[in-house]
Parts: structure tokens; C-alpha cells; sequence
């Protein structure tokens, strides 16, 4: 891209740092969800603690990059893709942080579902394959947003689908689970919250990519459906 | 939420540049303009110096002709009545009373306050002191300064403040009525809030009046105007929605002027 640099080398500086701190927090987020599922799968206990610990670092981060963000506004009054870029971070890092909590509540669940004596359900691999495919989403999403990819960012979106379906899944097994055996009752309403905390951290990776859509073309594609979300890329091509 | 931004094609226009050249003697400064200027609505010009923003804002009350040498092609029709502002046959002292202008610098005339006023409309033969009163009144109430000088109207104009001068200056402007207002960076030499009190009167007199306004601060462009033109060594680069523009620019080149990638 022509002009790719600032004549201040500060502010370069400042939007790169606001940058590489989102992602370094995406970082931290991927971790503290593969170990919240980990727990889930393992009934791991150590592992519990390590993902609430991690949710004070995520915290900190959101405030810290949320900082930074306020201090550009303040200071170079940013424009353009600049400014596009200061926005679509900072509603980034709101869902960065929503994924952490979701990541907690997942544990919580686990340790519950672990404590518990009674029937389990076995439905582990299915829970899993649903979390590895958000924390994938995750990932691309990330991945879109070092790399400003729109066409990748577009993909992501459609490609949450597939998440749902996971979960809705999930739900029908869980619903005939409980119908054959009311004790499971407990376990499966647990499941279902761990399933929902997934799908949700496939909802927050679906908005860090409109947030790369944001950022490339200035089109707002939130809340917009398939089609509308073409022609509004098309028109911002 | 931000207001929808009406059609284009239904605002009704109060002038229109068209395949407008300029040229200080051999000198190109101004490279085939087409550029709608919208009633009663702001446009900022912006662009790195010798773009040639302050250049075709003079072009609008043929400032240029005061020398020789200077030379324009194409037109700037002023609407409703459609005429060339630029046409040899139109009288560029008629040309000023449809549009004044408000300079980078206060420029009060060594007469009192009230006399400042009424200078344009004397040159205009308004010499009845109950007409003139209720002109300068109007006129200083419009710009905001009535309130700081109606007891003082004998004064001499250079005993108020720069900011108060420059209000001044603004009225002086509208006391004779313009169809548009130029100014030509009326902040660049006010403090802060005097600089923030021009900007609301901007925003209050376009009820009135349609402004153009060149402004070397970007963020005064995005806070006063409806529209805005990015220009560059004499063309015009990009004219659209103020909003557009800080937001979404379409041309690269405005990009990276506005966010400082390139001056």
C-alpha cells in the first residue's frame, strides 16, 4: 500500500503497539480456552486454576490495550483506516475478553460435572470437536486481523454456521440423554452451558472478523445477513 | 446514530465549478475543477500548501483579477440565476456582494465598531442612520458579538479582542447579505476558544448562508462541514461527505493526507 507510514514514527509506532498487544491477548485468550476444554475433557483440577488465573491477565490486557486506544484518540485525533483500526480493535478486545469469561464458565462447569457422582453423559469428543473448531475460528480470526484479510475475514463469518450446527447437535443428544434417564438431568444442563459458552466463543470470533471487514473496507457488515453482507462488501471494494 | 445523508441529487446546488484552470501568469494552479457547492451547507477545502485550496477559494470573488497576468478558464456558475462568476462581462465588484470574504488574519477597519459594520452597506448608498442601526444590529447578532459590543458600538474595532475582530470581520461580511461565505482559514491566527467560537458560528450561519471555508486544520474540516474537497497541486482529488471522507475516503492519496501518511 502506497504511504504506508506516519510522518510521525510515534504513531506508527503507537497503532503498531495497540496491534501486536491485541494479538498477543488473542494468544493468551486461544490458550485459556484449549485448557478450559482440556477440562472439560480431563476433570483436570490444576488446570482449572491456571484458566481463572489467566482471566486477570485477559482483564488486564482489555484495560491496558483499551488505554492505549484512548491515548491515540486523545493525542493524533486518528482518520480513516487509522481510526478504523482504533474502533474495530477496541470492540476486538471486548470479545477477546467475553471469550475469557466464557472460558471460566466452562471450567466452572467441568469442575461441577467432575464433582458430581451419578451417571456421566459421554458426549466429551463431541463437546471437544465443537471447542476445537471455535478456538479455530478463533485463530483465522486472528490471523485475519494481523494480517488485515477481509476475504479471509468473510469466510470466518460464514463458516460460524457450523458451530451452530455443532451445538444444536449437542442440544438434541443432551434433550434425549435426560428423556432416557432423569438423573443425567444435573450433568446435561451443565453440558449445555459449557456448549453454549462455546458456540458463544464462536460468536465472538465471527465479530473480531466483521471488525477486519470494518478496518480493510470501512463497510459495517454487523447484524447484516449474507446477502446484504455481499453487497455492502461490493460496494466497499 | 449518525443521520442518513440525503441523495445527492436532491440538494439543491449554489454554485458549481466546471472544468475550472487558473493560471498566475504561466503558472497552472488550478487543473480542470469540477467541483458542486451545496446551498446552505458547509465545504471545507483542505490539502497540503500550494495545493491550491486558497487559489480557487479567491477565484470565487475574482480576488485574482486585482493583478495582471492571471488568467481563468471554465466557469463557477452561482446559482439560481445560473451565471458564470468568472465571465469577463460580469462586474467582479457585483460578484463581491453575493459573496464575501473572511480572511486568515482580523482585518477590522480603522473605524469604530459600527462603522465597520456599515461600511459595505454605505458603499451600497444605505446611508439612513434607522436602516444602517438595524443592519449593523442584525448583522452583529448573526456573528455572535452583539451581546460583547452593543454598548460600546462608538469604539474603535481594534480595541476588541482577535477572536471579537474576527466575529467582527464575520460581520461585516453578512451585514451586506451574501449569497456565500468564504473564509480562508478565519482560525489560524485565534487561540483555542476563540477558534471553537468561529467554529459554532460557522455551524449557526449556515441556516443562512452557504459557506466555503479553506482550512489547513483537518480536524476543524471534520468538525464545521458538510463536505469536503481534498486537493492536490491544483486538482481535485476528492469531494464527498465530510463524514465520507474522515471516515471512508475513496482515493488513496486522501487517505494517506488525512491520516498523516503524506503531506
Amino acid at each position: 500500500m502506497p504511504h504506508s507510514e506516519h510522518f510521525s514514527k510515534q504513531y506508527d509506532s503507537d497503532l503498531e503497539d495497540v496491534r501486536s498487544r491485541v494479538l498477543q491477548m488473542g494468544g493468551v485468550v486461544e490458550a485459556q480456552i484449549l485448557a478450559a476444554i482440556e477440562c472439560f475433557s480431563s476433570g483436570d483440577t490444576e488446570r482449572m486454576t491456571e484458566v481463572t488465573d489467566t482471566e486477570l491477565r485477559v482483564n488486564a490486557y482489555e484495560v491496558d490495550i483499551d488505554d492505549l486506544c484512548v491515548h491515540i484518540v486523545a493525542r493524533r485525533q486518528p482518520a480513516a483506516r487509522d481510526l478504523r483500526l482504533i474502533m474495530g480493535v477496541s470492540k476486538a478486545v471486548t470479545d477477546l475478553e467475553r471469550m475469557g469469561d466464557e472460558a471460566e464458565k466452562i471450567t466452572r462447569m467441568a469442575r461441577l460435572i467432575h464433582e458430581r457422582k451419578g451417571p456421566q453423559i459421554p458426549l466429551q469428543a463431541e463437546v471437544r470437536r465443537s471447542g476445537d473448531l471455535a478456538v479455530a475460528q478463533l485463530r483465522r480470526a486472528l490471523d485475519a486481523m494481523a494480517r488485515l484479510d477481509p476475504d479471509e475475514a468473510e469466510r470466518i463469518i460464514s463458516e460460524d454456521a457450523l458451530i451452530d450446527t455443532e451445538f444444536r447437535g449437542i442440544l438434541r443428544q443432551l434433550i434425549t440423554f435426560m428423556m432416557e434417564d432423569p438423573r443425567t438431568i444435573s450433568t446435561a444442563l451443565e453440558i449445555i452451558w459449557v456448549a453454549k459458552a462455546i458456540e458463544r466463543i464462536g460468536d465472538h470470533a465471527k465479530n473480531i472478523a466483521e471488525q477486519v471487514i470494518y478496518i480493510v473496507r470501512g463497510t459495517d457488515v454487523r447484524h447484516t445477513g449474507k446477502e446484504r453482507r455481499r453487497s455492502a462488501t461490493d460496494e466497499g471494494a | 446514530m449518525a443521520e442518513p445523508k440525503p441523495d445527492l441529487d436532491t440538494l439543491p446546488l449554489k454554485a458549481q465549478a466546471s472544468a475550472l484552470d487558473f493560471y498566475y501568469g504561466d503558472f497552472q494552479a488550478l487543473k480542470k475543477i469540477d467541483m458542486p457547492i451545496y446551498e446552505k451547507r458547509v465545504t471545507a477545502l483542505i490539502g497540503p500548501s500550494g495545493c491550491g485550496k486558497s487559489t480557487f477559494l479567491r477565484c470565487f470573488n475574482r480576488m485574482h483579477d486585482l493583478y495582471p497576468g492571471n488568467r481563468y478558464v471554465g466557469e463557477i456558475s452561482l446559482h439560481p440565476d445560473n451565471v458564470n462568476l468568472l465571465d469577463k462581462s460580469v462586474d467582479p465588484i457585483e460578484v463581491r456582494m453575493r459573496l464575501s470574504m473572511v480572511f486568515q488574519k482580523p482585518n477590522p477597519f480603522p473605524k469604530t465598531i459600527f462603522e465597520n459594520v456599515a461600511y459595505g452597506l454605505r458603499v451600497r448608498g444605505v446611508n439612513r442612520r434607522a436602516i444602517l442601526e438595524e443592519k449593523v444590529e442584525e448583522a452583529l447578532r448573526a456573528a455572535a458579538l452583539w451581546n460583547e459590543v452593543k454598548d460600546r458600538l462608538q469604539d474603535m474595532a481594534f480595541n476588541l479582542s482577535g477572536g471579537q475582530q474576527q466575529r467582527l470581520c464575520i460581520a461585516r461580511a453578512l451585514a451586506t447579505e451574501p449569497e456565500i461565505l468564504l473564509f480562508d482559514e478565519p482560525t489560524s491566527a485565534l487561540d483555542p476558544i476563540a477558534t471553537a467560537s468561529i467554529e459554532e458560528l460557522i455551524t449557526e450561519l449556515k441556516q443562512r448562508v452557504t459557506i466555503l471555508i479553506v482550512t489547513h486544520n483537518m480536524q476543524q474540516a471534520a468538525r464545521v462541514s458538510d463536505f469536503t474537497a481534498y486537493m492536490y497541486i491544483g486538482e481535485l482529488v476528492e469531494f464527498g461527505w465530510t463524514d465520507d471522507i474522515f471516515i471512508k475516503p475513496k482515493n488513496p492519496q486522501t487517505e494517506a493526507y488525512i491520516t498523516g501518511r503524506f503531506g
